[in-house]
Order: structure tokens, then C-alpha cells, then sequence
């Protein structure tokens, strides 16, 4: 049994949005109680579309934000702001835009021996060692090593950020959309690579995205997230093959796989659409829900184990039905 | 069989640059029947997003296009003056853009900008535009359409917005609606949404859509013909089930290699990529511009490309192509 | 993903040196400016062995003798003298001097502090954020001239007090540009990607984020340089600048206002110095920021 690496415990992140100066600030609830387990070596993938909260719980988990409330455990010890540079060591990003992620005006030794620096690891000597090791590993010839990001293609420039993001060792990788901004084939060169490290250095990776085939390929599990709340995580084989939450269904069949003959279909959510700012009480789906009745509107679901994993909802899908 | 309603032949966009020029599009054909969905498919730099802009005429100012025949119903647009173009754009030939946030003006209503488009082209009264408006944006699933006129751009959400920019392109009941990656900005769910309707209004107002996109899923699911783009050229165009059926360009097979499928690829394999990267498009290009990067490049790929023929009867640049 | 378009303006230039100088050579206004300055800066360094006179020897006998260009004009005062028989030359070269100094101190003062400001209120943003622009507000709100006037008044006049008044004022428009360049680099994802790597404040401050914003600052450093030698020409002007004997430009305009109508070159020729210093500089603030905006659209 594996060991949890990183652990949520009824997490929230509410941001008030001030009306004026006389008004009581609204309440933006990015994450609204959020309790996930990622285990050691495993890839759960954290799916959901804007204003789910998946980015939120990124920044908190590598400390750029602090939780309002709730608990953040790495490796059972709580994270808190004082061990946040140990935290580091730990757990690294890899961010969706390869034109903003690394630094213009620094080259890529530079950028990719920054951890090393911060971190006093090793000589001088070592670090460009290191350097050089990992543009090896990324795929990028070490003549780069000297360039400037502007030099390089947007696949290049999201190699160096993986070559930053292992120079450290970690044992958490925390993907955030690393390959949408990128173009298809280059997003595969990428998905490869991220693949074949997982595998050499026994990587953990949270692999954000709302990219639904790139997770399917990729994840060990998977977890569904809508206005901030978890409402499936299930194994990628169960999630896919047998959705429990209608939003999940959903999301599902706004998969546009490369087969013709099968059209678009209507995925059935109607015409309202999510403001994170003033969510819906009781269920935060329920507008959207074709299956909605009366308690949805009331009550907010709670998780409950089903075979296979966790949703809720107050009228989960059947097995079966997909 | 009817003529084609858009036909272009050897359309070429340059930009000048301080040395020399970059060949953004070098010569392509195609065409778009009535009522038909061409779908233009490529990924970044290919030229495909100027190749719509081209279309009509709202190049930047430094691009230049020259085109054997640019036709529109029988019109000839490159002869066309500016003025005549200005009323073809937004009454017979509409277009849909990108980024929602910003191809909406942020300081006029929803309603000021949907009537607009139609008092520019037709004498109509306010009212009879009003009620259009709300006609159409009821139409392109928007509720509350009425009380949805007085608002302005920012207080709706991205996929509000692209449907407002659909009925706006349908104000005036176009022939011709050209969308440049209409979805891309968009969350999935609203994607499909989106692309379902457009796919609905196009059946049921008859219209021909041109839809520019880097998805293969997309094409796959909304096109009756495909062209595909690489480095400024069209290297393989044809029916959507023939084309995905038996891809018969390289540079094809090797873009629907990348793409993992759910249900077909197996989860954490390798999956497949095309080596290189795409050549520069200043100076000289001569020959195929894939060969650099394809596995069945031969010594004659330096010198001509010829037409050929797919498995499927799309038509094919690859000197590997049998003629069917 | 990138457009043609941008990869048409994108190609990439051997190294980020190379590109720059291309642009810089390329730009007229700059060239000009630039040539300028260097020119009034080469004379203020050498004013020593520029000078034909000293600056403060007055010899009353040979007052208000015209330039050369005039029928009574010598060749051994160039430009004639002033009031109190001083060469009017001489006095220009020393004024450059003094000019220039108070512009770079003045600027160098209001920089730090301005840059301070902007950079923590935009790094930081919440209640930092709200006090800093509580406190350029304020200092807005403050009439430059009167408060400088006020305090020489108080305090006395002296270079020291012109310098050191200056560069308490002027640091709004420093506080302004680089708060807005730090909340648009901070969107960037590097920034957030140092934080996550464990680096210090002061580590993503100096050495992440200061590099970015540097184009935009010495923008701003250069059009406030321009803005501390006028103002300091005011104070001077008005009496409450840098006390006579100095060669302050604007203390040369003072003194010869009552003799405008009969020895005009008295005025003009410190007037014009004066513009031609504060258009150069304004012309190479303006080539600086042409010559780095396209690089800013990336």
C-alpha cells in the first residue's frame, strides 16, 4: 500500500471581493472544501474548466497561496510558511505557458541552475554539471545551455522548464497544463518525455488539465473538480468507462475524438453558465443538471464512496449507465 | 453540379520584412460549395489564420496577397474596390474570430453592436433590427435575449460572448461564415456546445462555413471536406471519412499519430511525433517543405511536388501518393 | 501559440546585444539626442581645459561686451560677459556642469525612492499597495514648484538643498511606471515559478524582476532628468535655486532679465543651452523606449 505524498484535508481558499465601501465584500470561493489524496508515484490528474479551482489548489500545494482554511500535509507533516523553502525541494512546477514561465532575460543555465543556487547545492562546477545533465535528459543539445528563451520554439522553452523543475530531485512534480499552449505534435514530443521521466526518476505527478484525452493517456487516477468543489475521483479506467456524476458524463462527451461520422454532440448542459462569484446553493451544478430535483437545490452534496471511488451527488449515475 | 460558392486559385500572402520576405502562404487552392463545411486544418505559423484574413481583405497592412482567382458567387474579390468589399463583409460573407473577449467593442451594449450589423447592409427600421436581434440570439441558445441587449461585453462569460459573435454573423443571413478557431478559448464543455450549434444553424440556414482550426478532433467530428496546411501550402484536402480513414500526407499521419484517443491509444505508450521543426519561411523553399522532416523523403522532394491521389480520393502534394 | 505574424517580427537575433544595437543605431531621434548629450557631458567633464576664463572672475571694465557675431564683440571673450564683466562662455561650460549634476543626483535620489515604491507596492499589491498609492496621491497633490520654493525659502538656498528637494519630489512618476512594469511582469509565469524554487523576496526583487523592468525605467530616468534640470533652472530663476556666484543656467536667465531688451544675448544663449540639454535628453528617453517596444510585445 503507497504511502500518501501529499494530502487535502477540507482545504478552502476564499478571496472577498469588496462591493464598495459600504457594501459587505462577496465571497469568492475558488476552493470550497476539498478533501485529496495523491500517493506516492502515482499521476492523478485534476480535471475541471474555469474557475474550478484545480489552479488555486496548484498554487497552494507549491506554497504561492496560503489556504483559508484546512490542511496541507506533505508526507504527513503539515506545510506551513516557515519550511516552505524545504517544501521546495520537494515539490515542482511545470506551468502551461513556455513564453511566460521562464525568466527573458536570464539564459538557461541560468534559469535551469536557479533551484541549485537558491538551494546551495553543490560547487560551482557541480551545478553546471547538473545543468548540462539535465538538458541531456530533456532532450535539449547543450549549446543551449547559453541561450536566451526568446531563441528558442515553444516545445524547447518547455523542455528547460522540466529540466528546471527535476534539476532539484523532487519527489512531486506539479504539471499545470504543460502541454495545451503547445501544438500537437510537440505536445506529444512533450507528453513522451513526461512519460519516460516518470518512469526513470519515480516521479509523483498532480497533471492538471481539461484536456481529457492527453489525461485518459496519462493518469493513474483522476479527480473531477466544478466551482471549486471535488465531485468524482475514481480510477482513470472506472472514471472513464463508467461516470457516476452527470457533470463528469458531461465532460465526457465533449470529448471531440479524431473519428468522423460521429458529429458533436450537445452535451445536454443548457444555457446557463458558471459564475464562480455567486454559486448556485445547494449543488453548485444543479443549473446545468439535467437530472436536477428539489434536494439538489438545498443540500450540498457530500463525498460518498461508491465501487470504484468517491462522488458527490445526490442522484450519482448508475454503473452502467455511460 | 452548381459552381463553387468560394473559390480560390493560387492565393499567396507575403509580409515584407527588413530582408527579404516571409511566404506566409504560398500558393494555395480550394473551394467551398453550398452549404458545405470546409474545415482548415494546421498547426502554428502554417498560415492558415491569414489565409481567412485574406479572404476578406482584412490583411494587416503590411501583408500582401495576389491570387489567381479569389471568387465569391461568381465575384471576382481581388478586382473588388475596398468599398464594394466593405459590403460584402458582415452581409454575405460573415466572420467569426478568435478571442471573444476582445472582438467585441467593450464600450457599445450587446444590442448596439448586433443592430448595427444589420442597419449597415439593409434599410431597416430599428425595431424590425431589434427584434432580428433578439430572434437570433433566442436562435443561438442565449434566454433572456431582450434584457440581454441592454448589457455589454464584459458582463458575460466567454461562452456568451462567441454565441453574441454568432448571431452576429448571422444578422444579415450570410452565404459564406468564415470562423478562425471559433473555440479554441473556450472550456470544453462550451466548445461542444458552440460547435453542435454552429453545426445546426449551418444545416438549417443552408450556409458554407469555412472553419479554421489546429483540432483534429474538431474536424473530425464537424467537416464535410478537409484541407490540411503545413508551411504556408495545402498538402492534402478531400472528404473528412477519406482523409481520416486512410490519411495519405506524411505530415497527416504523422499529426493523427500524436493525438491519444481514448478507447485506441494504449494509457503511458509512446506516442507517435514528427521530428524537426518547421522550416523557415523566408528565402528560398523549393520542393516539399515536409522533406526535412519525413520518413519517405527521396532525392526527387527537392525539386517538384506533384499532385497525386489518395486511397480515398483526396487530393494529395506527395510524390508518394499513388494515382488512384 | 504564436502567428505568423509574430514569427515574421520574431526571428531570432543572434543575441539580445546585437538586436539592440541594431535598433539603437537605427534610430534617428536617439542618435541625435545621444550625440548631444555625450557632447554636453564631454564638456562639463572637461570644463577645465575648455574654459578661457574663469567662470567667477568679474572685472567690471569689460562689462556687457556683446558677443562675437556683434560689431563691438572680441575674440577674447567668444560670447561676450554679463553684468559683472564674468566671461559668458566660461560660465556656460561651468553651468553644463552644474546642470548635469544636479539632473543625475536629483534623478539618482527620486529613482531609488520612487523605484522602492513601485516595485513593493506592485510586488506585494493588498494594503502595501493601498498605502504607496495613498502616498503618490499625496504627492501629487503637492505643487512641485511652491513646496521647493517653500523649503529654499526656509532652509536657505544651496546646491545641496536644490538636490536633495528635488529628489524628494520628483520619485512619483518613478513610483507610477515601474508599479505598473512590476504588476505586468509579475503575470508572468517566472515569477511565480521563483517562488515556488523557494527564492527570497529580495532574491525575486533584484534579480527576477528588476532586469524586466529596467527598459521602462530608464525611460522614466531620462525624462525625469530632463524635468530636474528645468526645475532646478526654475528655482534658480526665482532666486531660491543655487545662490549666485554659481554658473546655474537659470541663475545666468535671472540675471540678465532686466537687460533682455538691450544685450539680449544675456538671455538667450543660457535659454537656449538649456533647451537644446532638455530636448536631447527627452529625444534619447523617447529613442529608448521606440528602440525596446517591440521587444516589450513579445
Amino acid at each position: 500500500m503507497t504511502a500518501p505524498v501529499l494530502e487535502l484535508r477540507d482545504v478552502r481558499k476564499i478571496y472577498p471581493i469588496s462591493r464598495g465601501l459600504f457594501a459587505k465584500p462577496a465571497r469568492l470561493a475558488a476552493v470550497d472544501g476539498v478533501d485529496l489524496v495523491i500517493n506516492r508515484g502515482e499521476t492523478l490528474a485534476l480535471v475541471g474548466e474555469s474557475g474550478s479551482g484545480k489552479t488555486t489548489i496548484a498554487r497552494m500545494l507549491l506554497g504561492l497561496l496560503e489556504p483559508t482554511a484546512g490542511q496541507i500535509l506533505v508526507d504527513g507533516q503539515a506545510l506551513d510558511p516557515a519550511r516552505r523553502k524545504a517544501m521546495a525541494r520537494r515539490i515542482q512546477p511545470i506551468f502551461q505557458d513556455p513564453y511566460s514561465s521562464l525568466n527573458p532575460r536570464k539564459t538557461v543555465s541560468q534559469i535551469v541552475g536557479l533551484p541549485l543556487v537558491v538551494h546551495g547545492i553543490g560547487t560551482a562546477a557541480e551545478r553546471r554539471a547538473r545543468v548540462a545533465e539535465m538538458l541531456d535528459v530533456v532532450g535539449l543539445a547543450r549549446r543551449h545551455a547559453d541561450a536566451y528563451p526568446n531563441q528558442m520554439s515553444g516545445g524547447q522553452r518547455q523542455r528547460v522548464a522540466i529540466a528546471r523543475a527535476l534539476v532539484m530531485r523532487p519527489d512531486v512534480v506539479i504539471c499545470d497544463e504543460p502541454t495545451s499552449a503547445l501544438d500537437v505534435s510537440v505536445q506529444a514530443q512533450i507528453l513522451n518525455l513526461l512519460v519516460s521521466l516518470r518512469r526513470d526518476f519515480g516521479l509523483t505527478y498532480l497533471f492538471i488539465s481539461h484536456n481529457l484525452a492527453v489525461v485518459e493517456h496519462l493518469a493513474d487516477r483522476v479527480a473531477v473538480m466544478y466551482l471549486g468543489r471535488l465531485v468524482e475521483q475514481a480510477g482513470r479506467a472506472e472514471l472513464f468507462a463508467h461516470p457516476r456524476h452527470p457533470y463528469t458524463r458531461a465532460l465526457l462527451a465533449s470529448v471531440l475524438t479524431p473519428e468522423p461520422g460521429l458529429g458533436v454532440p450537445d452535451p445536454g448542459l443548457g444555457g446557463s453558465f458558471p459564475n464562480p462569484i455567486a454559486p448556485p446553493p445547494g449543488c453548485g451544478f444543479h443549473p446545468r443538471c439535467a437530472r436536477a430535483a428539489d434536494r439538489c437545490r438545498i443540500d450540498v452534496p457530500q463525498p460518498s464512496a461508491v465501487p470504484g471511488g468517491i462522488v458527490s451527488c445526490h442522484l450519482p449515475l448508475e454503473q452502467g449507465l455511460s | 453540379m452548381s459552381d463553387p460558392l468560394l473559390e480560390v486559385r493560387d492565393l499567396h500572402v507575403d509580409i515584407p520584412l527588413a530582408h527579404g520576405s516571409l511566404r506566409a502562404v504560398r500558393g494555395i487552392d480550394f473551394h467551398v460549395d453550398r452549404g458545405e463545411l470546409l474545415c482548415i486544418v494546421g498547426e502554428s505559423g502554417c498560415g492558415k489564420s491569414l489565409t481567412s484574413l485574406a479572404l476578406m481583405n482584412l490583411l494587416p497592412s503590411r501583408a500582401r496577397r495576389r491570387a489567381a482567382a479569389l471568387r465569391f458567387a461568381g465575384q471576382d474579390l481581388t478586382a473588388l474596390p475596398e468599398r464594394r468589399m466593405a459590403d460584402l463583409r458582415g452581409n454575405r460573407m460573415a466572420m467569426i474570430f478568435q478571442e471573444p473577449m476582445t472582438s467585441l467593442n467593450p464600450a457599445y451594449t450587446i444590442g448596439n453592436q448586433l443592430t448595427e450589423a444589420l442597419t449597415r447592409h439593409r434599410r431597416v427600421t430599428a425595431a424590425q433590427a431589434r427584434d432580428r436581434a433578439v430572434h437570433l440570439l433566442e436562435r443561438v441558445g442565449i434566454t433572456a435575449a431582450a434584457s440581454r441587449l441592454g448589457q455589454y461585453p464584459h458582463q458575460l462569460s466567454g461562452g456568451l460572448r462567441q454565441r453574441v459573435m454568432i448571431a452576429m454573423a448571422l444578422m444579415c443571413g450570410p452565404e459564406l461564415i468564415i470562423a478562425d478557431e471559433p473555440t479554441t478559448a473556450l472550456d470544453v464543455t462550451i466548445q461542444a456546445q458552440i460547435l453542435h450549434l454552429l453545426r445546426e444553424l449551418q444545416r438549417e440556414f443552408g450556409m458554407a462555413v469555412v472553419l479554421i482550426t489546429h483540432d483534429l478532433g474538431v474536424v473530425a467530428r464537424i467537416a464535410d471536406r478537409v484541407a490540411v496546411m503545413y508551411a504556408g501550402e495545402i498538402v492534402e484536402t478531400g472528404r473528412v471519412d477519406a482523409l481520416f480513414a486512410a490519411p495519405a500526407h506524411p505530415y497527416t499521419r504523422g499529426l493523427l499519430a500524436c493525438i491519444p484517443v481514448p478507447g485506441r491509444t494504449r494509457p503511458g505508450e509512446m506516442l507517435g511525433s514528427i521530428p524537426g521543426i518547421v522550416p523557415s519561411l523566408t528565402g528560398n523553399l523549393d520542393g516539399c517543405a515536409f522533406r526535412n522532416r519525413c520518413g519517405e523523403a527521396r532525392d526527387i522532394c527537392a525539386r517538384t511536388v506533384p499532385w497525386g491521389h489518395g486511397a480515398g480520393g483526396q487530393a494529395v502534394r506527395c510524390v508518394n501518393a499513388g494515382v488512384a | 501559440m504564436t502567428d505568423t505574424l509574430s514569427l515574421a517580427t520574431h526571428l531570432p537575433p543572434r543575441s539580445l546585444l546585437a538586436g539592440a544595437l541594431r535598433r539603437v543605431l537605427g534610430h534617428h531621434g536617439l542618435m541625435l539626442g545621444g550625440i548631444i548629450l555625450l557632447f554636453v557631458a564631454l564638456v562639463a567633464i572637461f570644463a577645465p581645459l575648455l574654459a578661457p576664463h574663469d567662470p567667477y572672475a568679474q572685472n567690471l571694465s569689460r562689462r556687457l561686451i556683446p558677443p562675437i557675431w556683434h560689431a563691438k564683440g572680441t575674440w577674447e571673450h567668444v560670447l561676450g560677459t554679463d553684468k559683472l564683466g564674468r566671461d559668458y562662455l566660461s560660465r556656460l561650460i561651468y553651468g553644463s556642469r552644474l546642470s548635469l549634476m544636479i539632473g543625475l543626483s536629483a534623478t539618482l535620489i527620486s529613482g531609488l525612492i520612487g523605484t522602492t515604491l513601485g516595485v513593493l507596492a506592485g510586488y506585494f499589491g493588498g494594503r502595501t499597495d493601498a498605502v504607496i498609492n495613498y502616498l503618490i496621491t499625496t504627492r501629487l497633490a503637492m505643487p512641485v514648484v511652491l513646496v521647493a520654493l517653500a523649503v529654499a525659502s526656509l532652509v536657505g538656498g544651496s546646491l545641496q538643498v536644490v538636490i536633495l528637494v528635488l529628489g524628494l519630489l520628483l520619485w512619483d512618476r518613478f513610483a507610477v511606471v515601474t508599479r505598473s512594469a512590476t504588476m505586468q511582469v509579475c503575470h508572468g509565469d517566472y515569477i511565480a515559478a521563483a517562488q515556488a524554487i523557494g527564492c527570497s523576496t529580495s532574491r525575486i526583487l533584484l534579480s527576477e524582476l528588476l532586469p524586466n523592468i529596467l527598459n521602462a525605467l530608464i525611460v522614466v530616468a531620462t525624462l525625469e532628468m530632463a524635468h530636474a534640470i528645468l526645475l532646478e533652472a526654475t528655482l534658480s530663476f526665482l532666486g531660491l535655486g543655487v545662490p549666485p556666484p554659481a554658473p546655474s543656467w537659470g541663475l545666468m536667465i535671472a540675471e540678465g532679465k532686466q537687460y533682455m531688451f538691450f544685450s539680449p544675448w544675456v538671455i538667450t544663449i543660457p535659454g537656449v543651452t538649456l533647451l537644446v540639454l532638455v530636448l536631447a535628453i527627452n529625444l534619447v528617453g523617447d529613442g529608448i523606449r521606440d528602440a525596446s517596444a517591440p521587444e516589450n510585445r513579445n
